[in-house]
Order: C-alpha cells, then sequence, then structure tokens
C-alpha cells in the first residue's frame, strides 16, 4: 500500500491548493510519494492520478521523463557522480570507476545490502567544485577517491545525520498561512491585478 | 588589465552569514528596493527596468524590461515564472543565489510581479538543489509572515503569491516553454516559437514572464540604487555586473561577480583575484564561454570582452556565464564526446533530428574515442550535424523545435577541424581492427 | 464560423513562386496542397492539433525577413507569405530527417501490415537517401504488445508522431497512451495494467503513419495490394459514418474511416470499425430455415430450426400471411433495410398486404410524426461554434460512437455550450456547462421550466431552480440551440420526452432537433413508412396521395399498431403472424414479458435476418438475408442524409437482398411489386415520395439531404408529468458494447460486454449498506434480477441506473412499457 498516508495526503491537498490547475501539482505530489515510500510505486502514481484528475497513463508519462523519479525502490543513499564536463576535466571520471570500485556495482546498479545505488550524472551545478556528487542530492565537493571512500563508510555506519534517506529532498515546506495568501489566480479570471487598475492606465 | 573595482551587487551577501535569513536580510539593506519600487506606478518601475539594460542571465541576453513589454495588452491574467532550473554544463550561480540569498530573489520577483502585472507567481527550482529548496522556503515563510509575500504587500494593494515549485531531473526543462509544460504537469517537451512565445502564450496558455534567477536578483539593487548607478557600470547593452562560474583546469575555480561589458575573458581566467590562471602553469588549450552549448573559443579570443554583442560576433555566445577552461593535456575529442553525450541523453524526444541525431553523434564519437572509428566517420558527423543544424552557422540554424539539438553541434563543430589530427590519431591509431557488421 | 472564414479577403502568398490565394488562418501545409504542392508529413493530421515535432514538414517560409526552414503544419499564412519546397537546403532538411527516422527503423517491411500503404515507405522510396550511414545497432523494444483488446503496438517501428496519444486524449479524451520515458529511449505505452480501452482505439491503427499499431481483427489477413475498396456507409448506428469497404477475394478484411466533412471526419467508433467481422462469422445464416427433427427433416412444430429451400420457406410464410390475413399481421423490423429495401417492405407489407401494423422501431424510439413534426438540424448545425446543445436523448458515446466525437469536438475546442437533461450522466457529462438530471418521467416539467419567463419557485423534476435558473439564461441569450433527441432511458415510456421536445419546439426561438434514434437505417425505414400510420416520404396514411395508391393498391385506410401495440395484440391473439424484419424483441424491447407472450402466443412467426436471434430462435421461418457489403443501395442517417451503400462481397450461400426477399414474397402471395433493381427501386422512390423528389445521392460527396419539413404533425396527447414520488426509478441505458446479435458474432469485441450493475447514487447506497459488488436483488410489479449493486455519481438519489441488454441480467425483464416510469425495489439479496 503506497498511497499516500493520512498525514501525506494532508500534505498532498496543501501542496494542491497552491495551483490554480490541479494537474501542475503532479510533479510535486510524485516527489511526495517518493518521500513516502522511497519511490515512486503504481499505486502512488493512482493515487495522484486521482488526486490531480487525469489519468494514471498521463502520470506515468509525466513521471517517466524525470530522471529523479525511481519507479523501483533504489538503495537508501543515492550516490550521484557527476562526469560532465567541468568534473570530467578535472577527474571525475576516475572517480566513477574508483567508486564502482569501492561499492561493487556500475552505474545504475544498487549493492547488495540495498544501502547504495550509484549513478553516472550530468552537470550539478557545482561546476568550481570539481569533481563532486551528491548523496540524497546532498553536495559533497572536490572528492578525492580517499575521501570518497570515508564518506561511504561514514554512510555506512550511519553517522552522517545532515543526509536523509533517499526520497527527502527539502525538509522544509512552503507554508503559506491563510490570512496570508494573495490566493490563485485561474486562467480564466480576465481581469486585470487591482494594484494595476487602480494605478489607472499607463 | 582592465579590471575595475566595482560594488558587488547580487552577490554581496555571499560572505555574510546568516545572509539567508530574513534578519540577515534586512540587517544588510534587504527589501528596500520593494519599498522603493511600491512608493512609484507599476508603470515607473517597468520603465526604470527597461531603462537599465538589464540583459536577461539565463542564456539568450534578451532584456527584461523590453520582454515585460511584449506581454499583451489587457490580456489577463499573467503570470511569473522563475526560472531556476540550473542545469547548463558549467553553469554554477543560481544555485548560489537561491542558496545563500533567497530573499534578494524574492524582492526581485515581487518587484517584477508588481511592475509586469503578475497576479501569481512560481518559483521554479531544479530538483536536485535539495539545500536551495530548503532555504528557499523558509525564506518564504519568514517573508509570508512579515508581510512581503501573499496578501496587500507592506499594506498596500499588491498582492501576489509566490509558489515554491521545484522539478525532477531534465535539462530541457530550463527551455522556457518546457518549464512552463512542466510546471503544468506534463512532460517537459518544448512549444513551438511561434506561436508559443509565453509572454503571448505561455502557463495555462496565458501571458508569462519567464526570468531566470539571476536576472531577477539584480532588481531589489537597480530599485534601489538607480538606475543611473546601474548604467554607469558595462558597456554598450551589457549593463550592471554579471556573475560567471569559471571551473575545469584554472588554478581557482570560483563564481565571480565581475563588471559587466569590460571585463575581458583573459581578465577572468587570469587574474589571480579571479582563475588565477591555468593549472600547473600549463598553457591553454580552449575554453567555453558559455556553457556547454555554446561554441569554443580559443587562445586568440581572451582579449574580448564580456560583452554580449561583441561575443555574439565572434561566433560563440556568453550563454550561461559558464567559463570552462581546458588546458593543453585535454583529450578534445573525449571532451567533446562529453558534451555531446549530454545533449542526447537530455534530448526530450520531441524533434525527430534532435531525438535520433544527437544519439547518432553520440554514438559515432563514442566510436571514434573507443578506436572503433572510420576514416569516414568524421564526415559523417559533420554532415549529421548540417542535418540538426543546416549550414553549421552561428548562431545555429535548426531543423529542430528548440535550440538543444543544435547545442550538440557546438562542441563537433568548434574543434573537429581545429583538432582534426587529434580525431584522425584516434581513428588511425586502429585502423587495422576491424569493425563487425561495417558493409563498406 | 466556417462562412466567416470563407468571406474574409483571400491571403496572398507564393508558392515555389507562384502565386496562391490561402485561406485566412490556414496552415501553410494545407494552403500548399490546394495549390498542388504535397508537403510530405508524418505528424500533421488535418483533424488534430499540430504538433510540429517529425520535422518531415520543413520547408523555406519567407515572410520578409529571408527564407528559413519551418515547419508548414504549425505556420499560418501570412500576406505575401512566399513559401519554397523545393530549395536544395529544404530536401536536405527532409532526406536528413528521413535518414534520422530509419535509422531505427526495423527494415521488416516484408512482413508489416503496413506495407505497401506505409507513408514512411512510400517517402523513403520518393526523397530518401539510398544506402544506410548507420551502422549501429538499431533500437530494440519486445515485439508487438497489446494495448488493448483490439489494438496492438510494435514499438520498434513507432516514429513517435504523436497521432495515437494525440487522438487519444484530443479527440476521443481516453488518454490511457502516452508518450512515456524520454529522449531517445521515447515509446509510446500505456500504464502497466490499465489498457488503451477507448471505444475509438482503432482510429489510431488507421491514422498511424507506419505499422506500429495494428488491429487485431486485420493482423496478417492481408497485404494493402490485395485488397479491393469502395466507398459506402456504415450501418451498425444511425450516424452513417462514411466509410471505404476493402475485401480480398470475397471476404471483407477492413473498414476505414473517410473523411467526410459533413459527418465521421475519418472517425469510426470500435464498433463501426470492427462490425464487418460479424458478417464473416460463422453464425451468419446462409440459407433459410424452417421447423424441423433432429435429423433435419421438415416437421411443423419441430424442435430444431432445419435448413429448407428458398421455395419452402417462401411458400410457407406467404401461407402464414396469407391465412392470417391482413389485420392479423404484424411486422416488426427494417432499421437493418437499405432505404430500397425498406421501400420494398413497405411497398408490400401496406401495398400489397395491406396492414399498417407495422414498425421499425422496437418500443426504445420515439413516433415518427414528433420526429417529422420538428425542424431538423445536421450534425454541422449542431456543432457549429458558439452555439447550445441540449441533450434530451441517450449517451452518444455509448450509442452513436462519431456523433460523440464530433459533439465532443465541439464542446472542448469550438466553445459550445452543453446542457444535459439526461437522468444520469452521460459520456459527454464531464464537458456539460449545465447537467440536469431530470427525474425519470418528469423531464416535460423540466423542459417548460426552462422555457418558462421566470425561474422556477422550487425545485423541478428533482433539479434545483438555481441549475435551471443557470441553463434558462444560457438558453434565452443562445444565437442557436439544438437539441439532441431520443431515449434517455428504456425504463420510462416515451411520452415525458415527447412532451418535453414540444415545450421546447415552442419555448426556444429558432430550436432545431437532431435524431437521435439510434439503430441503423431506422431514419431512411421510417421515410419509407416502415412505421404505422405513414407512406412513403413522410405523408400520413390519411392524406396518401393518388399516384401512390394506384402502384399500392391495398394501403389499409386505417392506422395500424407500433411494436408495443402489435406486440400486445400478438400476447392477446389478435395478431397470429409476425414478421420481425432484422428485429429481437426478446433482447431489444423494453418489456421483456410482453414480449415474451407475444413469442409464445403467436401461430407463425417469421425471421428475415443475418443470425438466429434469441426471438428468431422461436420462428418457424426464418429467411436468410444479406448484410451490409453485400448490398448495394443507400442508406438514410439521423440527420436525414442519405448516403450510398455499396457491394462488395456476395452474400454467404443462398442468402438474399432484402429488396429481393419482399419481392418473392409477393410472388408468393401471387402480387407482383414490379421492383426489378435497386436503380429501379430509387427512381421509383424519388417518383413518388416527395421528400426524396429528384434526389441523387451521387451527386455530392457527403451525401444528399431528404428535403422538406417540418411537418404538421400534431403528436398524440400523453398522460400528464408523473407525480413526484419517492420511490427509486429505474433508469436504463445503453452500452457500445452488448449482447446484441451482431457485437456477439464479432470474435474480436463479443467480450467487450460487460455485466451490468444496478447503480445507486452514493447517498443510497449507503443507506442501502451493501458492499460495494455485492449481489443485489431489483424488483418491480413485472419482475426481479440480481446484480452487483455500486456507488456512482453520476446517478442521482432517488434513481437506480442499470444498462440493457447484458448478459447477467436484463433490464427488461423490470420495465413494464405501458407504464410511464418503473419504480424499482433494491435489497440485499
Ligand atoms: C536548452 C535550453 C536550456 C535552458 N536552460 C536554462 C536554465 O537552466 N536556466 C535559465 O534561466 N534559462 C535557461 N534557458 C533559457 C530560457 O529558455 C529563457 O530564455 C530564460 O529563462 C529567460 O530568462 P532571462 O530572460 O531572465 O534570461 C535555457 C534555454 C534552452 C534553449
Ligand atoms: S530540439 Fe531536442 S530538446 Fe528541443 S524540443 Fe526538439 S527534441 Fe526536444
Ligand atoms: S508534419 Fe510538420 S512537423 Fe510533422
Amino acid at each position: 500500500m503506497t498511497r499516500f498516508t493520512p498525514d501525506y495526503l494532508k500534505i498532498a491537498h496543501e501542496i494542491l491548493s497552491r495551483y490554480p490547475v490541479k494537474k501542475s501539482a503532479l510533479i510535486p505530489l510524485l516527489h511526495l510519494a517518493q518521500e513516502q515510500a522511497g519511490y515512486v510505486s503504481e499505486e502512488a502514481m493512482q493515487h495522484i492520478a486521482e488526486l490531480v484528475e487525469v489519468t494514471p497513463a498521463e502520470v506515468l508519462g509525466t513521471c517517466s521523463f524525470y530522471e529523479m523519479f525511481k519507479r523501483e525502490p533504489v538503495g537508501k543513499f543515492l550516490v550521484n557522480i557527476c562526469t560532465n564536463i567541468s568534473c570530467q576535466l578535472l577527474g571525475a571520471e576516475e572517480l566513477l570507476h574508483h567508486a564502482e570500485h569501492t561499492l561493487r556495482v556500475k552505474p545504475g546498479g544498487t549493492t547488495d545490502d540495498g544501502l547504495f545505488t550509484l549513478e553516472d550524472v550530468e552537470c550539478l551545478a557545482a561546476c568550481t567544485e570539481a569533481p563532486c556528487l551528491q548523496v540524497n542530492y546532498r553536495y559533497v565537493n572536490k572528492v578525492s577517491s580517499v575521501q570518497f571512500d570515508q564518506l561511504i563508510s561514514e554512510l555506512r555506519s550511519g553517522s552522517r545525520h545532515d543526509i536523509p534517506p533517499h526520497g527527502t529532498l527539502g525538509r522544509v515546506r512552503q507554508q503559506i498561512p491563510a490570512d496570508r495568501r494573495a490566493g490563485n489566480v485561474a486562467p480564466d479570471d480576465n481581469s486585470a491585478p487591482v494594484w494595476v487598475a487602480e494605478a489607472g492606465p499607463s | 588589465m582592465t579590471i575595475n573595482e566595482v560594488p558587488k551587487i547580487i552577490t554581496s551577501r555571499f560572505d555574510v552569514v546568516d545572509g539567508h535569513t530574513l534578519a540577515g536580510y534586512q540587517r544588510t539593506g534587504g527589501y528596500l528596493g520593494l519599498r522603493d519600487a511600491l512608493a512609484k506606478s507599476p508603470a515607473q518601475v517597468h520603465d526604470d527596468v527597461k531603462n537599465a539594460s538589464l540583459l536577461g542571465r539565463g542564456g539568450a541576453g534578451f532584456p527584461a524590461g523590453t520582454k515585460w513589454g511584449l506581454a499583451p495588452a489587457n490580456v489577463w491574467p499573467r503570470y511569473m515564472v522563475i526560472n531556476g532550473d540550473e542545469s547548463e554544463p558549467g553553469t554554477y550561480k543560481d544555485r548560489l543565489l537561491l542558496e545563500r540569498d533567497p530573499h534578494q530573489l524574492i524582492e526581485g520577483i515581487l518587484i517584477a510581479c508588481y511592475a509586469a502585472a503578475c497576479g501569481q507567481a512560481f518559483l521554479y527550482i531544479r530538483g536536485e538543489m535539495a539545500h536551495a529548496h530548503e532555504r528557499v522556503a523558509s525564506a518564504l515563510n519568514e517573508a509570508y509572515a512579515a508581510g512581503y509575500v501573499g496578501k496587500n504587500i507592506l499594506g498596500t494593494n499588491f498582492s501576489v503569491d509566490i509558489v515554491m515549485h521545484w522539478g525532477a531531473g531534465a535539462y530541457i526543462v530550463g527551455e522556457e516553454t518546457a518549464l512552463i509544460e512542466s510546471l503544468e504537469g506534463n512532460r517537459g517537451m518544448p512549444r513551438l516559437k511561434p506561436p508559443y512565445f509565453p509572454a503571448a502564450i505561455g502557463l495555462y496558455q496565458k501571458p508569462t514572464i519567464v526570468n531566470n534567477v539571476e536576472t531577477l536578483s539584480n532588481l531589489p539593487w537597480i530599485l534601489h540604487n538607480g538606475v543611473d548607478k546601474w548604467n554607469a557600470l558595462g558597456a554598450e547593452q551589457s549593463k550592471g555586473t554579471r556573475v560567471f562560474a569559471v571551473s575545469g583546469h584554472v588554478k581557482n575555480p570560483g563564481v565571480y561577480e565581475v563588471e559587466f561589458g569590460v571585463t575581458t575573458f583573459r581578465d577572468i581566467i587570469f587574474d589571480p583575484r579571479f582563475g588565477g590562471g591555468i593549472r600547473d602553469d600549463r598553457s591553454l588549450k580552449a575554453f567555453i564561454p558559455g556553457g556547454g552549448s555554446a561554441m569554443w573559443f580559443y587562445e586568440e579570443h581572451l582579449d574580448l570582452p564580456l560583452e554580449k554583442g561583441t561575443v555574439d560576433r565572434a561566433g560563440s555566445m556568453l550563454g550561461s556565464g559558464a567559463i570552462v577552461v581546458m588546458d593543453d593535456t585535454t583529450d578534445i575529442p573525449k571532451a567533446a564526446l562529453r558534451i555531446v553525450r549530454f545533449f542526447s541523453r537530455e534530448s526530450c524526444g520531441k524533434c525527430t533530428p534532435c531525438r535520433e541525431g544527437t544519439t547518432w553523434l553520440e554514438r559515432i564519437l563514442d566510436r571514434i574515442v573507443d578506436g572503433h572509428g572510420r576514416p569516414s566517420d568524421l564526415d559523417l558527423l559533420l554532415d549529421v550535424c548540417d542535418n540538426i543544424s543546416p549550414g553549421l552557422a552561428w548562431p545555429p540554424r535548426q531543423t529542430t523545435i528548440c535550440p538543444l539539438g543544435p547545442s550538440a553541434v557546438s562542441p563537433i563543430v568548434s574543434t573537429i577541424n581545429r583538432f582534426r589530427s587529434e580525431y584522425e590519431a584516434k581513428i588511425t591509431m586502429r585502423s587495422s581492427i576491424p569493425v563487425v557488421g561495417v558493409s563498406s | 464560423m466556417t462562412d466567416v472564414q470563407q468571406s474574409a479577403p483571400a491571403v496572398a502568398i507564393t508558392v515555389n513562386g507562384t502565386g496562391f490565394d490561402a485561406n485566412p488562418g490556414e496552415l501553410v501545409i494545407e494552403a500548399c496542397e490546394r495549390a498542388g504542392v504535397y508537403i510530405p508529413r508524418f505528424c500533421y493530421h488535418p483533424r488534430m492539433n499540430p504538433v510540429g515535432m517529425c520535422r518531415m514538414c520543413l520547408v523555406n517560409i519567407d515572410t520578409g525577413r529571408g527564407p528559413a526552414l519551418q515547419p508548414a503544419c504549425m505556420i499560418k499564412v501570412s500576406p505575401n507569405m512566399a513559401v519554397n519546397t523545393e530549395a536544395p537546403n529544404v530536401k536536405k532538411a527532409q532526406d536528413g530527417v528521413l535518414e534520422f527516422l530509419l535509422i531505427n527503423h526495423p527494415l521488416d517491411c516484408p512482413v508489416c501490415d503496413k506495407g505497401g500503404e506505409c507513408p514512411l515507405q512510400d517517402q523513403t522510396m520518393a526523397y530518401g537517401p539510398g544506402e544506410s550511414r548507420f551502422i549501429e545497432e538499431k533500437r530494440h523494444f519486445e515485439k508487438p504488445i497489446p494495448i488493448s483488446d483490439l489494438v496492438y503496438l510494435d514499438r520498434e517501428r513507432c516514429i513517435l508522431c504523436d497521432r495515437c496519444t494525440r487522438f487519444a486524449k484530443e479527440v476521443a479524451g481516453d488518454p490511457l497512451i502516452h508518450f512515456m520515458n524520454r529522449g531517445n529511449e521515447t515509446q509510446v505505452n500505456t500504464f502497466p495494467d490499465d489498457p488503451f480501452a477507448s471505444y475509438f482505439s482503432g482510429n489510431t491503427v488507421q491514422i498511424c503513419p507506419v505499422g506500429a499499431l495494428t488491429a487485431k481483427p486485420y493482423r496478417f489477413k492481408a497485404r494493402p495490394w490485395d485488397l479491393d475498396e469502395i466507398g459506402s456507409t456504415a450501418t451498425v448506428d444511425s450516424v452513417g459514418s462514411r466509410i471505404t469497404v476493402q475485401s480480398s477475394r470475397n471476404v471483407v478484411l477492413r473498414y476505414l474511416g473517410v473523411d467526410s466533412d459533413a459527418v465521421n471526419w475519418g472517425w469510426l467508433s470500435d464498433k463501426e470499425r470492427f462490425s464487418f467481422e460479424a458478417l464473416n462469422s460463422e453464425g451468419r445464416l446462409s440459407e433459410p430455415l424452417m421447423r424441423g427433427d433432429d435429423l433435419g427433416k421438415l416437421q411443423r412444430d419441430g424442435a430444431q430450426l432445419v435448413r429448407a429451400t428458398w421455395a419452402q420457406a417462401l411458400r410457407a410464410a406467404a401461407e402464414a400471411i396469407s391465412s392470417a390475413g391482413p389485420d392479423k399481421v404484424g411486422v416488426i423490423g427494417g432499421a437493418r433495410l437499405t432505404n430500397e429495401a425498406a421501400y420494398a417492405w413497405a411497398k408490400l407489407v401496406k401495398g400489397v398486404i395491406g396492414t399498417d401494423n407495422v414498425d421499425c422501431q422496437l418500443g426504445d424510439g420515439l413516433p415518427a410524426e414528433l420526429l417529422f413534426s420538428l425542424p431538423r438540424a445536421t450534425i454541422d448545425e449542431a456543432c457549429a461554434k458558439g452555439g447550445v446543445v441540449v441533450l434530451l436523448g441517450p449517451d452518444p458515446k455509448e450509442e452513436l460512437g462519431a456523433l460523440y466525437l464530433r459533439l465532443r469536438h465541439a464542446i472542448v475546442e469550438d466553445k459550445v455550450t452543453l446542457i444535459e437533461l439526461t437522468p444520469r450522466s452521460t459520456g459527454l457529462s464531464p464537458f456539460a456547462a449545465h447537467r440536469l438530471a431530470a427525474r425519470p418521467g418528469q423531464v416535460d416539467a423540466l423542459a417548460r421550466a426552462l422555457v418558462a419567463a421566470h425561474d422556477p419557485t422550487g425545485d423541478v423534476a428533482g433539479v434545483s431552480s438555481d441549475a435551471i435558473g443557470r441553463a434558462r439564461r444560457s438558453l434565452q441569450s443562445a444565437t442557436a440551440v439544438t437539441v439532441i433527441l431520443g431515449r434517455p432511458s428504456l425504463a420510462e415510456s416515451p411520452d415525458a420526452v415527447v412532451d418535453a421536445a414540444v415545450e421546447l419546439r415552442h419555448g426556444v426561438a429558432g430550436v432545431r432537433f437532431l435524431s437521435a434514434l439510434r439503430r441503423g437505417n431506422v431514419h431512411g425505414a421510417l421515410d419509407m413508412g416502415l412505421a404505422p400510420g405513414l407512406l412513403p416520404g413522410r405523408v400520413p396514411l390519411s392524406a396518401g396521395g393518388g399516384d401512390l395508391r394506384e402502384e399500392w393498391p391495398n394501403v389499409p385506410a386505417q392506422r395500424g399498431l407500433d411494436a408495443r401495440g402489435i406486440l400486445q395484440a400478438a400476447a392477446e391473439g389478435r395478431i397470429t403472424t409476425l414478421v420481425l424484419l432484422g428485429a429481437d424483441p426478446l433482447s431489444d424491447f423494453p418489456d421483456t414479458d410482453l414480449a415474451q407472450r407475444a413469442l409464445e402466443r403467436v401461430e407463425h412467426l417469421i425471421a428475415v435476418d443475418l443470425f438466429v436471434n434469441a426471438s428468431g430462435a422461436h420462428a418457424d421461418i426464418v429467411l436468410a438475408a444479406a448484410g451490409p457489403t453485400e448490398v448495394a443501395g443507400s442508406f438514410t442517417n439521423l440527420e436525414g442524409r442519405i448516403s450510398p451503400l455499396a457491394q462488395k462481397v456476395t452474400p454467404p450461400g443462398t442468402a438474399r437482398a432484402d429488396w429481393i426477399i419482399a419481392t418473392d414474397l409477393a410472388g408468393h402471395l401471387g402480387k407482383n411489386l414490379h421492383l426489378e433493381s435497386i436503380d429501379q427501386i430509387w427512381s421509383e422512390i424519388i417518383r413518388l415520395s416527395p421528400t426524396h423528389a429528384g434526389l441523387d445521392v451521387t451527386a455530392a460527396a457527403d451525401g444528399v439531404l431528404v428535403r422538406g419539413g417540418p411537418f404538421a404533425y400534431t403528436p398524440d396527447a400523453t398522460d400528464a408529468t408523473a407525480a413526484a414520488d419517492d420511490s427509486l426509478l429505474l433508469v436504463a441505458t445503453r452500452m457500445m458494447y452488448d449482447q446484441g446479435v451482431g457485437l456477439q458474432n464479432s470474435p474480436s469485441s463479443a467480450h467487450l460486454a460487460s455485466p451490468t450493475a444496478v447503480r445507486l447514487s452514493p447517498a443510497d447506497f449507503d443507506k442501502l449498506g451493501v458492499a460495494d459488488g455485492a449481489t443485489v436483488r431489483v424488483a418491480t410489479a413485472r419482475g426481479s434480477v440480481h446484480a452487483p449493486a455500486a456507488s456512482d455519481g453520476g446517478v442521482p438519489k432517488g434513481t437506480a441506473a442499470m444498462v440493457f441488454n447484458q448478459a447477467n441480467a436484463s433490464a427488461a425483464a423490470l420495465i413494464d412499457a405501458s407504464s410511464r416510469v418503473t419504480a424499482v425495489k433494491v435489497e440485499r439479496a
């Protein structure tokens, strides 16, 4: 059962309420599902389809377009090594080989203990910190082989409390207090904004 | 060297420990630009931005004030979408702005919504930037509570919600029409322009202003310090300062805010305050001036100023402010392959030439780098490139909807003639190895 | 809106240097085609929004800033635009796209269903590069996977043109297939275990530009070059979609939709598309049958139906008819017939036998006179931009598939406002601007409230005064109103609908009606006089012209009985010989009890049919008729549009055309119908029927409209509006797939019929307190059935909805055709 739990469903409704068109919430809801279960299951996609009022095929169509959504369980730690140009120039491919060796998996694979999934990924916007990687989308900069091995052993031993399990992105959620909300602007709301209307013609 | 000491306009809080919090932001002059803007009419603020020549920092370099003016009059509602999808290879500045100075961006968004008459704003942050999500969410929560965002901002009749949205891993979503598709919950596949210019037909088919994070982060300073101060910096159209990420084989890789339009590539790559020169004092082989999509530059381009028009005319672009430096140890075909692989992996799949062509390019290059190339492959590469980007010209012509497909052509076309011998070396070295299944 | 476009000034462009006047807003690809320059394309389809993604249509377009490669399918013409489709860079770009499409396309043309009719293959021959420069391995996918019960998908062949997926979303509204994954790994697929179960899935096969989508009933059956084809009309429902019938070696193998601007736009429902399967099925009758014994010997009252000769069968039928005498003969059915056959049968029954007890409807239609008295609309008129459509009829999605697609397009794309008055939600409900669910038997009161001068003071027919008010204002401000008129539910008598139609006719200025009588050529049969009180050309019996009477010697003076009357009379012994002309009252008449009593009581039951259906199994004489594609003639659709039916193959065995059966039967009755050929019958029709005078069916590609009308008929007064009461009232509707004999003889589709549930509003369902799907007992004074219960938000409180003619439970067993509404009790079983 990986439909939203009541607690997550509440968050889902909060997210939905911020968009004038329901389907816009689709990607945030897929993230939410991934946060709840660590991956996006078929049941989750069906549940999301109900919530945003589209077919499950449409949800899957969107879901499968984006790399961050995993439709099968992955390791507790997703280790993404950037091998794009800036990192490549500073040894990212060697780092990736080293990681394959340390973890004994190929990119895309998960270690037998289910702890790590290794990926060979594109530019992570940390180009000046090359070579870099992310663990569950948390950055580790200028990584040497030695530092990589140390990182893995810290993760294994559970001493990296700063890294939540795979699926959790931001641990702070946007919260719009009801009394501060300006409100959604529906696409068919064809009136000029007040501050513009009241300022008169330009 | 002509490096002017200039104020830091948008990176000023990068070293302020609590610059990302409301307290730190307010202490360092935060939200003054918004107050200044709200004291004027929306049209006046729009005029300021038009006069300030604020070129878009997302890649295309289109002036922001002009863009806002493209939304058709009296068609409502209008939306604002902020592009924080930063994923162009070599590009690293929007993430810093999101993580270290989120309030500055929020303030910029508010000023833009006020002037451009946008009723709701969506801040689209790249999915992989978990830390940025947290910083922005906290900042928004603080800003809402303090009355800066939401209903009746600072007690005025200006009300707008900024909805934080985030992606899920797809470079193409940085392209503005794909960004809009993605924000509508769809696959991030670009729309054809025309007719789908966002300013006319954007989010939910309504007029939509799409601006980059860095672009909008400049607004508080411009509104607070005045257009004249801004225009006093820079040259030609390229006014103010601009942030560049210098990466690759330099001594000091880093993100640097420099005066726009006058600072040169040589300055930013070699000056000790910036890149500091090539690592180990080796020689420069090539550099990419504006992100993975750009044509490559060489030694002879070093003295060009970081000015949009000049760089365009020289056959490349400043793009997203990503300068990637390669020294003489660089394996050029391999580096080119890495960028081609990027575009082939990131093609959305909509256009035949991009979907099929970029993969084909990758496979040919892969074969060459692997020692399985054939002598005819170099011509084949160029002809496949030509079928994606006819004439191999700059700015690229394209058989595709968006420029992603043609971007895969850049590294090949930039290097294949200049470094032909490197390519050929890989081919002839193994010419005796038979290639299975080749009939020619 | 189209006429506005036509009257706007033309846009002057040049195509390859030659001037051409394009229509404003026209796409370059269309303008060029009209100018005689064909631009190659894969993703563009004239009936769907362009996406510009295959990039095959790139041409040079110059709007003053110099020529640039642009997709001709996305760019609209503008004044002084210069289009060049022949420049070397255009050719290079198109060759390049083709090469890109081919690098991953398998080379399995010799075994591909599309080989020989494949745009990709054709364009490769016409434009393509020669030898492949692509030496790497092609993309691999598992070879064809079923994406529904009817359609297979071969993803290796797919060129990702977005046609099928766009069709599913934009046209059918069933986005159950979608692009999945990204970039070079993009594929079309369904959600796991959620098949592309669309009533319109077959259209995707037709529009796929390669052989990626194939239809189960056609796969590997033939190669395109073995097929001959002919244009015809689909007959399974009354839309009359234009089709191409394709056959090989005297077997029909495929129907394709034809893009008729006025009718189906090239689309077909799957029921239409695959209906040819039944014609080829084992169950087809190939010779007459009569009662006989186990050994196949003829025997009066024998337990079996056994083979007979035509002479034996016709003689027996003639005897049964003449021995009964005209007043004791009744004929039910005729909607299956061509116009010509309907004329022949009308002439036989009314002009020779001399009875008026004939009805081509089965108690599930409306009085012909009502229809004839109303100003009629075409589909185009109903769908015209900005109009209002009132649905006072069955669910078009279930019963009139191609019409549903037109209506859906009109509402979704062309801003047509839909007002639904149906007692339960329909396939169009998601797009309805106003959904007023009239309580069964009270829609007349609702209509009265809608045309009144003021909002009602309280609820009417279970609808709030507020909702009525909003719909009323929408009706009042409408420029054009079309009522889609038919029977929204078979569990109520037609009375309330008849009265509602009359209210709207008089209360809404300029209103027109589009008939939604569903059955095949029912409109042609009505026009030919296969209904009580009528002669050909919508002429009342009483006013029958002299010319006709000369050639129809025995036209009765008295108005006869309709289907219900005939069955009632049969049940009471007043009719002793009953002819079923392609009718199956036991399955189709909304009162099984009455139908059963009638069939049991009659002395002679004669069935003229393609199959032995449930009622035909009781017949003592079964005459084997030829089906569509086996006879030529014409068809009249629900607009009154007459289009040709073509003969493509010969009927099985000795089965005969219905009109020949009529003339043969006349011969055995010692009379001569003087009807010798289809053409000669048609000339008699246009001579004797005032509404058909001088019509030439071949005059227009989209067919020609029957002339004349509205006629001054005053429908019979009906009982007053049903009083409000709080019992559960039954709503019985049809679904596309049911136990109909044609469908059940179509191997690929038969199993698509799904059992009916008893659907209750969530409130009523909760009150019942059973689990979803639990079996409940539904009972009326007439009878009771068991079926699973379900909660359904589309069912209003106080009603119980069931689907007609499904295998598990028969709603018809609950209905008393003589009562205005059907009150039911639903209880735990
Ligand atoms: C393939 C592609 C990727 C892009 N990626 C980004 C991006 O990650 N961030 C961004 O701001 N703009 C990106 N752009 C540019 C946007 O389309 C758009 O021009 C920009 O967001 C407009 O903002 P600006 O005018 O403020 O620069 C991309 C464009 C293309 C064609
Ligand atoms: S060029 Fe590539 S990324 Fe851009 S729309 Fe076309 S297929 Fe998609
Ligand atoms: S037909 Fe125009 S892009 Fe496909």
